[in-house]
This record gives structure tokens, sequence and C-alpha cells, in this order.
């Protein structure tokens, strides 16, 4: 006989108690486990690490503006199908995923509110929807949201994070670029402040137009920011990619952003800002 | 590519009709034997045959027309539409750009700005060129001209024919999202006329930060597109080899783009397309020109600029239900 022989295993089946799924998140830069109560209301920023979870639009709106100061606007505005787009997958079929998922109409979500008492008008992207790709949908609240500051004469705010603009609308997607940035330039005709915030990822076409456009670029720390992919540069380029290209960071540094805020300090940012520009625009204001 | 004989796939069956015309035509004169019901015959059959083939062109040979090896680029075209054109380069702050050209010209007696993007002949020339795929410089030394047009009062004319702004790290480093944003919002108030022809590729973005113009007019074997064929398919498709699938699916020939408002003329190409003859190719562009930029000159500034507002403004298709309920 063996002397070592080979033990003898048992199986133990412990049952499961009923913890809900939704309970606890990883920190994907530290491992670290943390409740999700907590990071809710830390705005979904892991408090050690200093990590950004993706925010939604809603979340993100009353994490900036005061209390039930928001009063949300084209809430009818929505996307067709104007090329019948049908490649893998039904466009149509898409945006209802997408919707359901969300319970959002679109990837934007606009309106006026007010912040520190300084009434403003907001757009936000919210990621979840198509990864907030630009269509005429969303062009067309985020120029609204242009023309609302430029009519009320109030500071525009828009927090960018998309991945460009909708494949799925074609050409018509690359012309909301246009037709927000023409809006931009008459906001700035007008000396009406506009405020862009960046967070990640913000990419190709949103970035080649109105969030580039800020008088004030905010981004947030460790955001994926530029215009062409980082896969894309390297198969062309075959290059190596420099470390931390295309962060928050790397835009600070080749001067290409103007701050880098923390979600937790960026009202209070915009608070000051707001209240530099606001010193003399609100005389002209109504 | 440099071949002169440069035959796309689906042109081989008039390339071969076309061989024998020729042979016909030298067996004729050499041997003095009547032919010529022969010859009429095929000739006949050529013009049937070119008929059938370019005006049911699907969106992928367009695509392979617009990317083809002979066609005239910015510089062939300024050359035969305008007199004195004067290139003047960079963008006073980091490098000239090769693959955007411009300068003063003249458009027989007014004097213009013209801008164009531009691609290498062959592949010393491309490397020059980058392949007609700008840097950020390229793009603030067209909006440093576009700027000194608007300060002397000359109209502006711009040539698309880009598969995109270059990704690279240093268009990165240096902004090009933030070169083109500022491009378009500059132009979409620029204080004079400007016209945009694409006659070739207009790739996105980077064809865009030159072409928000008051007239945007697109030869008619190119395509303008938010995105590559080839990164539609690798994306969508998860294969480069499903571009012509994704041509289809992106609906960006010139009657798409003339049906979405997008582009406010189709200019006719010669037969065979604008490689077989540079020259009517010019002339009908020159024309397309003349006219345009005598209406928008009749134009007040103010009209002028609100008529280039609106037309951007209301581009896009999407439902405003004035309902405040997501139906799901």
């Amino acid at each position: 006989m063996a002397i070592f022989s080979k033990p003898n295993y048992s199986t133990v089946t412990v049952k499961k108690k009923d913890i809900p799924k939704d309970l606890w998140t990883k920190c994907p830069k530290t491992g670290e486990i943390i409740y999700n109560r907590v990071l809710k209301e830390n705005l979904m920023v892991v408090p050690s690490s200093g990590y950004h979870f993706p925010m939604d639009a809603r979340a993100r709106i009353a994490s900036l503006l005061d209390g039930d100061s928001f009063v949300e606007k084209d809430l009818g505005v929505r996307s067709l199908d104007p090329l019948k787009f049908n490649a893998t997958a039904k466009y149509t079929e898409k945006l209802k995923a997408s919707q359901a998922k969300t319970k959002e109409t679109d990837a934007v979500v606009d309106g006026l509110g007010t912040i520190g008492e300084i009434p403003v008008s907001i757009a936000v992207m919210d990621f979840r929807f198509m990864g907030a790709s630009l269509g005429s949908a969303a062009g067309e609240k985020i120029t609204r949201a242009i023309e609302r500051g430029l009519d009320k004469k109030c500071a525009v705010i828009i927090v960018s994070a998309s991945g460009g603009a909708r494949m799925q609308e074609g050409i018509l997607s690359l012309m909301q670029l246009a037709k927000t940035s023409a809006a931009l330039a008459r906001l700035s005709e007008a000396g009406i402040p506009f405020i862009s915030i960046l967070t990640n990822p913000t990419m190709a076409g949103v970035m080649a137009s109105y969030a580039s456009l800020g008088d004030v670029i905010i981004a947030e720390p460790e955001a994926l920011i530029g215009f062409a992919g980082p896969r894309v540069i390297k198969e062309t380029t075959q290059q190596d990619l420099p470390d931390g290209f295309q962060t928050s960071e790397f835009l600070l540094e080749h001067g290409l952003v103007d701050m880098i805020t923390p979600r937790v300090e960026l009202r209070d940012r915009l608070i000051h800002l707001l209240k530099c520009f606001g010193k003399n625009t609100s005389a002209k204001g109504a | 590519m440099d071949d002169v004989t440069y035959t796309l796939e689906f042109e081989k069956p008039l390339r071969e009709l076309e061989k024998q015309l020729m042979t016909l035509q030298s067996v004729s004169e050499e041997s003095k034997v009547d032919v010529s019901s022969e010859i009429t015959a095929i000739e006949k059959k050529i013009e049937a045959l070119k008929a059938d083939i370019y005006t049911n062109l699907t969106a992928w040979q367009r695509v392979q027309l617009s990317r083809h090896p002979k066609r005239p680029y910015s510089l062939d075209y300024i050359e035969r539409i305008f007199t004195d054109f004067q290139p003047l380069h960079g963008d006073r702050r980091f490098s000239e750009d090769a693959a955007i050209v411009g300068g003063p010209a003249f458009l027989d007696n007014q004097s213009v700005m013209v801008i164009g993007q531009q691609k290498g002949r062959n592949t010393k020339d491309n490397l020059k060129r980058n392949f007609g795929c700008p840097n950020p410089e390229g793009y603030r030394k067209a909006m440093r001209l576009m700027e000194m047009a608007a300060k002397f009062g000359m109209p502006v004319v711009t040539f698309i024919d880009t598969p995109g702004a270059y990704p690279g790290i240093g268009a990165e480093e240096r902004h090009v999202a933030e070169a083109i944003a500022v491009n378009i919002r500059e132009m979409s108030c620029l204080k004079v006329p400007i016209v945009s022809i694409v006659i070739g590729e207009g790739g996105s973005g980077g064809a865009l930060g030159m072409a928000v113009a008051d007239k945007v007019m697109i030869m008619e074997n190119c395509y303008y597109s938010v995105i590559s064929p080839e990164g539609c398919a690798a994306i969508l498709w998860k294969d480069r080899a499903a571009a012509p699938k994704a041509a289809e699916a992106l609906k960006f020939s010139p009657r798409h783009l003339l049906e979405f408002e997008v582009v406010d003329a189709v200019l006719p190409e010669p037969p065979g397309g604008a490689h077989r003859d540079y020259e009517k190719a010019a002339e009908m562009i020159k024309a397309a020109i003349k006219e345009n930029l005598a209406n928008l000159k009749r134009k007040s500034v103010s009209k002028l600029l609100d008529e280039r507002y609106k037309r951007y403004r209301k581009l896009g298709k999407f439902e405003d239900s004035k309902t405040s309920i997501v139906e799901n």
C-alpha cells in the first residue's frame, strides 16, 4: 500500500445566501471591493483610488445642478432610421434595445437649470445609449441646448462622452458636427460662455466639433480623449503608442485641455468659472 | 498602381472590346480590307456597354472610381480652371502640410482663394502628400487662407479629396480634432461665399473640416461618408473585406447625398469617369463654380450667413413628437 494515498475529498455544498448581485463593485484599478451605496454617494468615484466609473446622464445632471432646478426639454426628439440601416443588426432594433436598457429616448438629455443659482442650459451625453454616438436626434438636442443658451443669454454646459458619430445614420450624423458647431459660432459671437466637459471616453466626431470648442475645456481624470482610435493609429503608423496616450493627463500636458477636475469637485469648479464669466454678461442679459 | 492601363475589375469587358476595336482598326489600315461595318458594330457595342456599366454602378464600384489612381486631383483641376495660382505654405505655427494646397488665383477675371486636398500621383509624391491625409497643420493652413480671403473679400473654393484626416501620434498631440472643429465653426460664419466640390473621396471629419460651404457639390463617381467603407466593415462585420456591403449600407452615393440635402448638386463626369477626360471634367466644374459664385456674390453678407446657417441647421432626420413619455 502506498504511504501517500490519494486523500479523500468530499464535496461540500454550501447553500448560497441571497446576496443581491449589484451590491458590490470591484475597482478596476486596485481590485478593491466597494459597496455600491458608497460608490453612488461618491458620484461613482472609488474614494480610495480615484477611479471614475461612467455616470449616466441623469445622475450627472443631479450631481451638477441645484436641487430640483432641472427642467428637461426636447423629450420628444428621437432617432429615425433614414438609411433603413441593416448591417449585422437592424438600427431600429439597436435603438429599441438601448431605449429599453437606459429608459432614455436617445444619447442626450438636455434642459435648463441652475448651478449655484446661476442659470445654465445643459446637455449631457449618456454613454450607455449606443456608446452615446452622435446621430440626428442627439445632434438636434445639443444644437437646441446651445440655441436655448443664446436665447436665454445663459451659459451652456455640455458634458460629453461618445464614441463619435453614429455610423447607422451615415452622412447625416457627420452633418451634426456642422450643425452644432455653427450654433456655437453664434453663441461665441454673442459673448455667452460655453464650458465643455470631457468624460471617458470622448472621441472622433464629437471631439472634432463641440467638445473641442469650449471657452473652457475640463476633462475628468484618466479619460480617453482623442480623434482617431488608438488601435487605428497603431495599425496605420506601425508605431508603439506613448504611455498614457490620449488620456486627460496627456492632453493637459500637451496644452489641449484647460484642467483636469475630479468629478466630486466639478460642480464647485463650474460655479467659480460661471461667476467669473457671468460678471459682465449678466448686465447685458435679461 | 502607376500603370497607364490600370483597369478596375468591372471595367474589364469594356477594355476587351476597346482592344478588339484597336486591332480591327490596325488590320483595316494595313490590309486595306474594308471592315468598317465590323468597326461600327463594335463601337456601338462599346457605347452600349459603357452606358450599362457606368449608369448602374454599385456603391462599391463608385468608391473604386473615386480612388482611381488616374483620377484628376486638386492641382489638375486648379491648373485647368484657374490662372495665376500662387500656392501659399504653412500654418505659421508648426509646419507645412503638402496634403493640402492653397492660395489665391484668378477665376477668369475674379480673384478667389482656392484650397484643395491633394493626393500624390506616385509613391514618392504620395509620401510627400501623405496619401491625401492631412495633419492638423493642413487644416490650420486652410483656415489661415480662408481668413485671408475674408479679409480681402475673396470668395473661397475648396476641393475635397481625402480618405480622412491622418490618424497619427503627432496629429493627436497637435490636436487634429480641434483643428477640424475650429474650421467647421469658422467656415459656418466666414464672411465670403464658399463653394466646395467633392472631387474624389469625402472622408468623414477630414473632409468636412474643409467643406462647410454655401454650396456643396459632388462629382458623379465620388462618395462622402461618415466613415470609410473599410472602417465600417471592420466595426460591424469584423472584416474589412465586407467593405462593399458597408458601402451599400451607408448610402453615401451622390444620389443619396442629394436626397438628404447634404449636397446641392451632383456634377456629371465624362463617360467612364473624370480620369478619361481631364479637360471635360474641369470644364464642367468650372461652369458650376462660376454659376454658383455669381449667385452667391449678389447676396448681402447677413443673408449669405443666415442661409448658410439654415442650410446646416436643417440637416438630420429625427422625430419630434412633443410628448414627454417614452413609449417603450
